[in-house]
C-alpha cells in the first residue's frame, strides 16, 4: 500500500532511510490487545465519590438565583460546589502563554452563555444519588437574547455574549479585532482580472466524539498533594491550568495520563480536572468526574464552525491575480483555542498558490454556542475546504482542467508568499502530478513536465506595492475585570499577578516558542 | 441500602458479588470484580466498547442489568489470552496494526470472537457486519477487518 | 434512592407491579431502560422483570403469526418462517443490540429508533397488552399513538396475518451509516394483491412523525389499482401528506419530507 516516490527530489537527500517506509510496532500494542492499557477510568480507589454537573438549559441567560438547599440535604450528597468555591473562577486556556484574557468561569456565577454551561457541581456517594440531587437544584434563569450566527454577532447592537470581549470578537495584542493579511493591491488585481468569482462557504461544528469521554479522577495524596488520573491530551498544560484555577503551586499535583481513548484535539481543554480536584479538596476523598456521551456532545468542545467568503480574480489563461478572503471563526461563548485557530488560518492564506495580490481578514467571533477548540489541523481545515472548492470553480470558469489549474498556480521555489517569505522546498506540483497519475487523470505534457524547482522566482518573487490602511485604535480596555474576579486572598497567598504586558516578539517566553505563530515570531 | 447477591461465571471462574439495584454489568465487572477490560463509551448501545459474551452471545454490558447474568457465563477480553500466549485474534490485531488508541479494542475483539466462534471462515462482508456495532473513532476499520480475516485464515492453517 | 428490581414468574404479576407504581418500567432487552438509567433518568425507581415463557414464544407456522414481546431480533433472524421480517430485524443496531433488543421494546423506542414497529404497523399488527385490569388486544396504530400513556402496561405479544408472498411485504430503512445507523426515514409497505389489484394497502413511515405513522394518502393512491408506473408516481407524490417530521442530528424535517416520496417510489418499484 505504502509507496515511497524516491525518484522525486532524489538529489536533495541521501537515500539512507532506516525507519520511514517500514512498519514498526507500537509500544502500547500489547496492552491494547490484552485490554491492560490503563486509561484514566481504570483506577478503582477506596471511597471514591462521583461528581456530576448541573448545566445551563439556556443558551444565554442571567442567573437570578441558584438554590441548592434541597440538593444539599439529598441522600448521599457529600458536597455541593458553586462558582464561589472556585479559587480563581475565571480563566482562558492560553493564558499560560500570556495570550488572551481570562474569560471563562469553571462554574457560571451571574450569567450563562451557552446551553450546557456548568453551573453547580454535586459530589455524591453514587452517580444515582448525584443525579437525584441534581434534580433538586433550582435555578432561576432570566433568558437573554442569544446570537448563534457569526455575522449577526458582529453587527452593532448584537447581544454581548462574553463581557470580556464586548464587541463579540477576540482582541489580538489589545488592539486588533481580527487577523489581517495584506500583500499587494487586491482591489487593483480584481479590477484587472478577466473573471471575478465570489463565493460563500460554511462549515458546521464537528464533534471529536472520542470513544472514551473526557474525564478525570482526583485523589488526595500524602503531603497535601493530589494524584490526578486524566484523559487529557496535554498533561502539563492541564496541570498548569488546574494550578492557576485552584490557585496553588503546580507541584501540588501529580498528573498521570498519556493513555487516551481518542482525543483528536478534544481533550486539551481541561474540562474536568479542576472540579475533580476541587471536589477531592473539599471532601478529602477521591472524586471521579466523567462526562456522559450526551455531555460529551453538548459540553465537550467541537471543532468550531467557520464561515468563509472568497473573492478571486483570475485571468483567461488561468493565473489567479487576486484573492480576497474574509473568514469568521465561531468560537462559541468562550475563547479556548479559537484565537489561535484564527492566527493559523491567516498564516495559511492564500493556500499553496502564488497570487500577487492577497487580502485576508480573519475574525474569532463569540456566539452563544458551545465553545470550540482544537481539532486536527483546526484553523486550516475549513479554509482548505473553501479554497479547494474555489479552485475547482475557478478552473471551470476559465475552462481549465482542475489539476492543471493547480499546477499552474502552485508555489514554486523562489516565489514570494503573501507573508513575504520566499517559498522553499515546494512540492505541490509533484503531489498533483502523482495524484493525477494514480487517478489515471490525463494532464497535458507541459503540466507533466512542470516542476516546483523550475520557473519560480523572478517576477513571481516580486512584492507588489501594498497600499497602507489606517485603522481605528482599540476601544476595549486592555484588561477588563469582571464580577468573576475574586478579590485577592489577603493573607494566605500573594495576589494574583497583574495582567501580563503584551508579548514582545523579540523576547518570546518558553511557551511562546511552541506557539510561535501566535506571536508572529520566527520559528527556528 | 439493599443489595442483591449475584453469582455467575466470569471468564471461567465462579464469582459472587453484591450489587445495588439497577447496577449494570459493566459497572459490576469493573468496580466490583476489577475486570477493567470492558470500557464505557456511551452507555447507550451506540459504541460497543463494553461488549462482552454472555453464554457465548455478544452483549453490551452497559445495557445489561447485572442481575440478569445470574448463573450464566460472562466472558471479557481478559479471558482471551491463554496464559502468556496471545489468542490468534490478539496476535492478528497486533500484527495488522488494528489498534490505535486501543479503547475500542476490547469490544472489537469480543465482537470478532463472537463471529469466529460461530463462523470460523467469515467473508469480508460478514466481518464488517459483525463489528458494525463497534465504533473505532481513530477510523482504523480496514486494519481491524484485515486482522479478523487474518485470524480466521490463521486458525484454519493451524487446524 | 437506589433502583428496586422486582422479578416475577408470570406476566400477570409483572403487569400488576407495573400498573401500581408510576416509577416502574418493564425491562425487556435493556436497550431502552438501562440506557435511561445510565443517562440519569431518576423517574425510574423500579425495574420489573418477568420470566414468563410466553414472552419468548414465536408461532409462525400458520397464516397468523404471533411473536412474544420478549423475542429478540437475533431470534427473528434465526426463524426461517419470518424471512419477510429479516430485512427489518437486520436494520436494527449491530449484532449485540440484536441479541438484546426485543420486539416488545421496539414498540416503545422513539426516533430515530423503532424501525421494527414500522414494519409491524404496515402488517396491521395487533398488540396484546396486559394492564392492571387484565389483557386485551390493541391495534398497533392506536398503541403507538397512545404509547406515552402505556408505560404502565405490559406488552405481551404482537400478531398479524402473514403476507401472502415475499413480494407483498417490503421494507426500507434510510440511514447515514451502513450497515448500522439511526433512521433518517424508515418505510414499510404491505401490498396484498388480488386479481392483479392492490387491496388494503398499508404504507408505514418511521421518523416522519413523533411515532411511526401510516401514509394514508399514499395507501389511497394504491388502493384497487395495479402496481404500475402511474400508480407508483401517484403514491410517491402523496407520501408526504399528513407527515410532521422533526429535525434531529441525522436529518432535518425538510430533508425527510423531500426524500420520503423518492424512497417510497423506489420501494414500490423494487429498486435498490
Amino acid at each position: 500500500m505504502l509507496e515511497l516516490r524516491k525518484d522525486i527530489f532524489a538529489d536533495e537527500r541521501d537515500d539512507n532511510l532506516k525507519e520511514i517506509g517500514k512498519g514498526t510496532q507500537r509500544q502500547d500494542m500489547l496492552g491494547h490487545v490484552t485490554g491492560t492499557s490503563t486509561y484514566f477510568d481504570d483506577h478503582k480507589l477506596q471511597g471514591m465519590l462521583h461528581l456530576k454537573v448541573v448545566r445551563s438549559t439556556h443558551p444565554h441567560a442571567r442567573l437570578r438565583r441558584i438554590d441548592t438547599s434541597d440538593a444539599e440535604r439529598s441522600a448521599g450528597v457529600r458536597r455541593i460546589i458553586r462558582g464561589s468555591d472556585v479559587p480563581r473562577n475565571l480563566n482562558t486556556l492560553l493564558s499560560l502563554i500570556n495570550f488572551g484574557k481570562d474569560d471563562e468561569p469553571s462554574l457560571a456565577v451571574d450569567k450563562v452563555r451557552y446551553k450546557g454551561e456548568p453551573i453547580v457541581a454535586i459530589v455524591a456517594d453514587s452517580p444515582r444519588e448525584a443525579y437525584e440531587a441534581m434534580a433538586k437544584v433550582r435555578i432561576d434563569y432570566e433568558p437573554l437574547p442569544a446570537v448563534f450566527d457569526v455575522e449577526d454577532a458582529l453587527k452593532p447592537g448584537a447581544p454581548v455574549v462574553n463581557e470580556t470581549y464586548p464587541k463579540n470578537a477576540f482582541i489580538y495584542h489589545d488592539v486588533y479585532d481580527h487577523q489581517k493579511l495584506r500583500f499587494g493591491d487586491v482591489e487593483r488585481g480584481l479590477a484587472a482580472a478577466d473573471h471575478v468569482l465570489e463565493q460563500r462557504y460554511q462549515m458546521s461544528p464537528i464533534e471529536h466524539a472520542p470513544t472514551e469521554t473526557n474525564g478525570s479522577i482526583a485523589a488526595p495524596d500524602t503531603n497535601g498533594r493530589y494524584i490526578v488520573y486524566t484523559s487529557t491530551q496535554a498533561l502539563f498544560f492541564s496541570l498548569d491550568t488546574c494550578a492557576k484555577i485552584l490557585d496553588v503551586p503546580s507541584n501540588t499535583f501529580h498528573f498521570i495520563g498519556g493513555t487516551v481513548g481518542g482525543g483528536f484535539g478534544g481533550k486539551v481543554d481541561t474540562l474536568t480536572e479542576p472540579l475533580a480536584i476541587l471536589g477531592a479538596t473539599l471532601t478529602g476523598r477521591p472524586v471521579r468526574y466523567v462526562l456522559g456521551r450526551e455531555e460529551e456532545m453538548q459540553f465537550g468542545s467541537p471543532r468550531g464552525a467557520e464561515r468563509i467568503y472568497i473573492k478571486d480574480g483570475v485571468m483567461r489563461d488561468g493565473r489567479i491575480v487576486a484573492r480576497k478572503i474574509r473568514a469568521l471563526f465561531d468560537s462559541g461563548a468562550y475563547t479556548r483555542l479559537s484565537s489561535y485557530a484564527a492566527v493559523k488560518c491567516a498564516a495559511h492564506l492564500p493556500g499553496p498558490y502564488t497570487i500577487p495580490n492577497v487580502h485576508g481578514d480573519v475574525y474569532c467571533v463569540f456566539t452563544n454556542r458551545t465553545p470550540a477548540t482544537a481539532m486536527r489541523g483546526f484553523g486550516v481545515t475549513a479554509m482548505d475546504f473553501a479554497i479547494e472548492c474555489q479552485m475547482d470553480k475557478l478552473a471551470h470558469l476559465v475552462g481549465m482542467d482542475p489539476m492543471e489549474f493547480r499546477i499552474l498556480n502552485a508555489y514554486r521555489d523562489g516565489d514570494m508568499k503573501a507573508h513575504r517569505r520566499e517559498a522553499k522546498n515546494c512540492a505541490l506540483i509533484e503531489c498533483v502530478q502523482v495524484a493525477a497519475e494514480k487517478a489515471k487523470w490525463p494532464i497535458r505534457e507541459e503540466f507533466k513536465r512542470a516542476s516546483s524547482r523550475k520557473d519560480g522566482g523572478g517576477s513571481r518573487a516580486a512584492i507588489s506595492p501594498t497600499p497602507r490602511e489606517s485603522y481605528a485604535p482599540a476601544t476595549a480596555p486592555s484588561q477588563q475585570r469582571t464580577t468573576y474576579d475574586r478579590a485577592p486572598a489577603a493573607a494566605r497567598e500573594p495576589p494574583p499577578p497583574p495582567p501580563p504586558p503584551p508579548p514582545r516578539p523579540q523576547a518570546p517566553s518558553h511557551g511562546a516558542a511552541r506557539f510561535s505563530s501566535v506571536f508572529g515570531t520566527r520559528r527556528r | 441500602m439493599a443489595k442483591t447477591a449475584l453469582q455467575f461465571r466470569h471468564n471461567g471462574r465462579d464469582v459472587a458479588i453484591f450489587v445495588d439495584g439497577g447496577t449494570n454489568l459493566l459497572a459490576a465487572l469493573r468496580e466490583l470484580i476489577g475486570d477493567m477490560t470492558p470500557k464505557f463509551g456511551c452507555g447507550q448501545g451506540g459504541c460497543g466498547a463494553c461488549s462482552v459474551l454472555i453464554d457465548g452471545e455478544l452483549h453490551l454490558s452497559c445495557l445489561t442489568l447485572a442481575e440478569t447474568v445470574a448463573g450464566r457465563s460472562v466472558e471479557t477480553l481478559d479471558s482471551l489470552k491463554d496464559g502468556p500466549n496471545l489468542h490468534p485474534l490478539q496476535r492478528a490485531f497486533a500484527d495488522n496494526f488494528a489498534a490505535q488508541c486501543g479503547y475500542c479494542t476490547p469490544g472489537m475483539l469480543m465482537a470478532a470472537k463472537a463471529l469466529l466462534d460461530r463462523n470460523p471462515q467469515p467473508s469480508r462482508t460478514e466481518v464488517i457486519e459483525a463489528i458494525s456495532g463497534n465504533i473505532c473513532r481513530c477510523t482504523g476499520y480496514e486494519p481491524i477487518i484485515n486482522a479478523v480475516l487474518a485470524a480466521a485464515s490463521g486458525g484454519r492453517a493451524r487446524a | 434512592m437506589p433502583v428496586t428490581v422486582r422479578t416475577f414468574a408470570s406476566t400477570g404479576e409483572a403487569a400488576a407491579a407495573l400498573s401500581s407504581d408510576r416509577g416502574a418500567r418493564y425491562l425487556g432487552g435493556g436497550t431502552l431502560v438501562m440506557r435511561a438509567l445510565n443517562e440519569g433518568d431518576i423517574s425510574i425507581s423500579t425495574i420489573v422483570r418477568a420470566h414468563d415463557h410466553a414472552l419468548t414464544r414465536v408461532d409462525a407456522t400458520g397464516s397468523r403469526v404471533t411473536i412474544g414481546a420478549g423475542v429478540t431480533f437475533a431470534r427473528i433472524l434465526a426463524e426461517r418462517d419470518l424471512a419477510f421480517l429479516h430485512a427489518a430485524a437486520r436494520s436494527i443496531g449491530g449484532p449485540a443490540v440484536r441479541n438484546m433488543g426485543t420486539v416488545g421494546g421496539n414498540l416503545f423506542a422513539s426516533n430515530p429508533y423503532g424501525d421494527f414497529a414500522v414494519a409491524l404497523l404496515a402488517l396491521d399488527a395487533v398488540v396484546s397488552v396486559q394492564g392492571g385490569l387484565g389483557s386485551r388486544d390493541v391495534p398497533i396504530e392506536e398503541f403507538l399513538q397512545t404509547r406515552e400513556r402505556q408505560t404502565g402496561t405490559l406488552a405481551l405479544a404482537v400478531s398479524f396475518q402473514k403476507p401472502a408472498s415475499a413480494d407483498a411485504f417490503r421494507y426500507r430503512k434510510i440511514a447515514r451509516i451502513k450497515p448500522k445507523g439511526g433512521s433518517v426515514i424508515t418505510l414499510a409497505a404491505h401490498l396484498p394483491i388480488s386479481s392483479g389489484r392492490i387491496l388494503s394497502a398499508r404504507i408505514a413511515l418511521g421518523s416522519m412523525a413523533a411515532t411511526p405513522i401510516r401514509a394514508r394518502a399514499a395507501e389511497r393512491a394504491l388502493e384497487g389499482r395495479t402496481l404500475d408506473a402511474t400508480t407508483i408516481s401517484a403514491a410517491a407524490a402523496a407520501a408526504v401528506e399528513g407527515t410532521s417530521p422533526a429535525d434531529n442530528a441525522l436529518a432535518s424535517g425538510w430533508y425527510r419530507r423531500e426524500i420520503v416520496g423518492v424512497h417510497l417510489r423506489r420501494l414500490l418499484s423494487g429498486q435498490e
